[in-house]
């Protein structure tokens, strides 16, 4: 990956458990404090930038996709909310923001968060300035990864499918309904 | 995996616990910091306190920004569920000393009638002083008949029938006034523990200010009840401590004798082992064998208890215990209860190492069971012994790696009664000390390790600082050990405090950190602040003391910060506890708690920081008094 690109977070949604760890050290990561104990006392309250839901019998952590062709950034007005080509992330610009909130009802996923009084618009930045981001790096399940971990686990787990397939002599799909240690 | 030099130090300040770190991971051992790297990241919501399954409808958590739940499904808030957890923890720890304690009592009633061979009442001194305490007249009766007798009353302390405990007798008049009136006085050891156990149950107390304030006294329960007990039994059955000189680290294991390690917390089978290995028949097996004796080391508590009387040398604290089996050299460990990682067992299996467990109700994956009963440790200590002796033998040179270092000397067993011997009998002089300003106040520096902080810098750095400003420490558990590797405990540190303690030191030859015993003998401290505060005629949170915890982990801190608390003494953590998901229960403890108990708790991960605080406390203490 070109290195100026900064990989996005990917989710393994299998592997969530929905402890919310991902959400808490998101709120650390905007904090002013920087420590869960000095973080829950803080006013304004630190923002999280991710969102486990309950979602159709299990839990889904939902955070900013970075799409590259982004409703949000589509329909914001004033060029606040942008695609950075350099960092492959949708960029957001609190001085050129109006506070319309065309980008909250944009997003296809609800990750953009009406800002209360002390910002306009919260989204996740991927946690700027920080190489792994905070919900990656808090995942107990590693149900968050960056997108070449993400990239190199699916293909090693594809490859382990079909040799532990052949050697048991059964199909792929015969295998992952008995409960492969290789299911995706 | 091998570990980098950074890795290594960023662990321990320990020497011994650098070298074996290494040796361990090129064993392929995984010690208790790879498994806390393994954890990591830990819940947010269990550090905060946030969470609670105490019930099917849940698990539940809070949401401590604000946004999502913030009721259980019963309807507990924040608030709530932190105090119950922390009530829980509270009840666990108290549990804990005080069934240590009753076993205490259990070999005390069977020592007077008879069936307890090998064990015998070692301080009638003490055993009349206590029995007087509980009304039971010493005139006439023998040892073993008042033996008896006192064992019955103090198993009456754990029922239900007291309106009091009777160690409360001790305690400074205008410190049971304030507990009387907030409803906090211990009744039945076990009662606390009990009702707490139903408080915190879904649907019974939901006022987070009672469940805390119960929280206090099911401490109390502890601190003048089962640990009491625990302490002054053990002196009753094993002698009252006495300074003694030792020496502590992993150089005490000796490459040319037979190691047995003690680890656990209650003396009763370690001092039945100590005095097999004196045995004739089995110290010739020894030589017999190629050995050059049995050497007996410890580990944590049980090893403080022994050192304390019998001067024992120590192996290290609660972080040394796996490492301790990796320098291949112990031929047995025995462990009885509490702190003993279960990851031991299966440690040992790489080395020829025999593992013991020794308690009904402490067993451990891979280790080989042995259980003691008063009516067979004698025999049974034999047995044990004797299987080390042999065990010798089976040693693998290739997997042996003696300490490099030599073991540091120390100085322990200051009881009680051993610091008033030292000051010609009553507490005048340290009063006149602390009067005059030599020494400033007193500080216990106690708890555990935890592999969240540097292996005993928290106390070591704490304590340093502490003596430099002529606060005289005293301690127990596994911070004095710490302190005893890093060399604070023998008279030529006194060199290292203040000028005026370090005249204290000089002229009564003692080191400027004093060795209490273990983590049950915290009592000894507090008897100790409690007759100060008597002779003065005053109330314990008067007094220049504080108490710090730098490094604590377990459950039975948490219980025995609470009674120091309760008891009038200002006390430091260094490891945050599970409250901050309640800012109320925070404050309350932190701050508006003084106004009840003129003491309350800080937290405070940073040794040097706290120190600070405790030395400012000290200063108002002592401005409060006109000193
Ligand atoms: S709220 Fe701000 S970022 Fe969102 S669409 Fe409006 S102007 Fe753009
Ligand atoms: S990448 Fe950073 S900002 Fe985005 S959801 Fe994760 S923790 Fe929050
Ligand atoms: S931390 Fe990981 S497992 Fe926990 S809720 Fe977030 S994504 Fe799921
Ligand atoms: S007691 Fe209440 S908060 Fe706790 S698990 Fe049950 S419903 Fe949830």
């Amino acid at each position: 990956m070109d290195e100026s690109l900064r990989e996005r977070v990917m989710v393994r949604l299998e592997r969530c458990v929905g402890c919310r760890s991902c959400e808490l050290a998101c709120r650390v990561a905007h904090s002013q404090s920087g420590t869960l104990w000095g973080a829950v006392m803080e006013e304004p309250k630190p923002r999280r930038r991710i969102f486990v839901e309950q979602a159709a019998e299990s839990p889904a952590p939902f955070l900013c996709r970075h799409c590259e062709d982004a409703p949000c950034v589509r329909c914001c007005p004033t060029g606040a909310l942008r695609f950075d080509e350099t960092s492959g992330l949708v960029a957001y610009a609190v001085d050129r923001c109006i506070g319309c909130h065309a980008c909250v009802m944009a997003c296809p996923f609800g990750v953009v968060q009406p800002g209360r009084g002390d910002l306009f618009v919260v989204k996740c930045d991927r946690c700027e300035g920080r190489d792994r981001p905070a919900c990656v790096e808090a995942c107990p399940t590693r149900a968050l990864v960056l997108e070449t971990a993400f990239l190199v686990d699916r293909r090693r787990r594809a490859v382990g499918r079909f040799v532990e397939a052949a050697r048991l002599d059964i199909s792929e799909a015969d295998l992952m309904a008995a409960g492969s240690a290789q299911s995706p | 995996m091998l570990l980098t030099k950074a890795e290594i130090e960023a662990r321990t300040i320990t020497e011994d616990g650098q070298v074996f770190l290494q040796k361990a991971a090129q064993d392929g051992l995984e010690t208790v910091w790879d498994r806390y790297q393994a954890q990591k990241p830990q819940c947010g919501f269990c550090e905060l306190g946030l969470s609670c399954r105490n019930c099917s409808m849940g698990p539940c958590r809070i949401d401590p920004f604000g946004e999502g739940p913030q009721r259980g499904v019963c309807g507990a808030d924040a608030d709530i569920i932190v105090a119950r957890n922390l009530g829980r923890m509270i009840a666990a720890g108290a549990a804990s000393h005080s069934d240590h304690g009753r076993d205490l009592v259990e070999v005390l009633r069977k020592v007077g009638e008879g069936h307890a061979p090998g064990y015998t009442i070692r301080s009638e001194e003490k055993l009349k002083k206590v029995a007087a305490e509980f009304g039971i007249a010493a005139d006439g009766k023998t040892p073993a008949d008042l033996a008896v007798e006192l064992a019955h009353a103090m198993e009456e302390e754990f029922g239900t029938r007291k309106k009091a405990l009777t160690f409360l007798g001790r305690v400074p008049e205008k410190r049971r006034a304030i507990w009387d009136k907030l409803g906090i006085t211990p009744r039945g050891i076990d009662r606390e523990t009990s009702e707490m156990m139903h408080r915190t149950h879904m649907g019974v107390d939901n006022d987070w200010q009672s469940l805390l304030l119960h929280g206090l006294r099911n401490a109390l329960s502890d601190g003048w009840g089962g640990s009491f007990i625990a302490t002054e039994v053990s002196d009753i059955l094993f002698g009252i401590p006495q300074p003694v000189p030792s020496e502590v680290n992993l150089g005490v294991l000796k490459e040319n004798q037979v190691n047995i390690v003690l680890h656990g917390h209650n003396p009763i089978v370690s001092e039945m082992i100590y005095e097999a290995a004196q045995d004739p028949e089995l110290l010739a097996l020894a030589s017999e064998k190629g050995a050059e004796g049995i050497n007996l080391a410890g580990l944590c508590c049980t090893g403080n208890e022994l050192l304390m009387r019998r001067g024992i040398p120590m192996a290290g604290n609660h972080l040394m215990t796996e490492l301790a089996l990796s320098t291949g050299l112990v031929d047995m460990m025995i462990v009885d209860y509490q702190c003993i990682m279960p990851a031991l067992g299966e440690i040992a299996t790489c080395y020829h190492t025999l593992m013991i467990s020794t308690s009904d109700k402490a067993k451990f994956p891979h280790m080989a069971h042995h259980e003691f009963h008063p009516e067979t440790a004698q025999s049974k200590a034999r047995e044990l012994v004797r299987m080390a002796v042999e065990n010798y033998e089976r040693r693998l040179p290739a997997k042996v790696l003696p300490a490099p270092n030599t073991p540091t000397r120390m100085m322990a067993g200051f009881s009680v009664e051993a610091i008033l011997g030292a000051l010609g009998g009553s507490p005048a002089p340290l009063i006149e000390a602390i009067k005059s300003g030599a020494v400033q106040g007193a500080v216990g520096v106690v708890g555990c390790n935890n592999p969240k902080i540097r292996q005993d810098f928290g106390h070591v750095t704490l304590t340093r600082h502490l003596i430099e400003n002529d606060i005289l420490v005293v301690d127990t558990g596994c911070a004095a050990v710490a302190h005893a590797k890093a060399g604070l405990k023998v008279p030529e540190a006194a060199a290292l405090a203040g000028p005026g303690l370090q005249q204290v030191c000089k002229s009564l030859g003692i080191p400027p950190v004093l060795h209490m015993g273990s983590c049950v003998d915290n009592v000894r401290i507090l008897d100790l602040a409690a007759a100060l505060a008597n002779a003065l005629g005053t109330d314990i949170s008067d007094l220049p003391l504080a108490a710090a915890a730098p490094e604590w982990y377990s459950e039975k801190a948490v219980s025995i910060a609470c009674y120091a608390v309760a008891s009038g003494i200002f006390t430091v953590l260094g490891t945050p506890p599970p409250i901050f998901g309640s800012p109320k229960i925070v404050k309350l403890l932190t701050e508006d708690i003084e106004g009840l108990l003129g003491a309350s708790f800080a937290v405070e991960p940073d040794p040097e920081k706290a120190a600070a605080r405790i030395e400012q406390h000290i200063r108002q203490k002592r401005k409060a008094l006109g000193l």
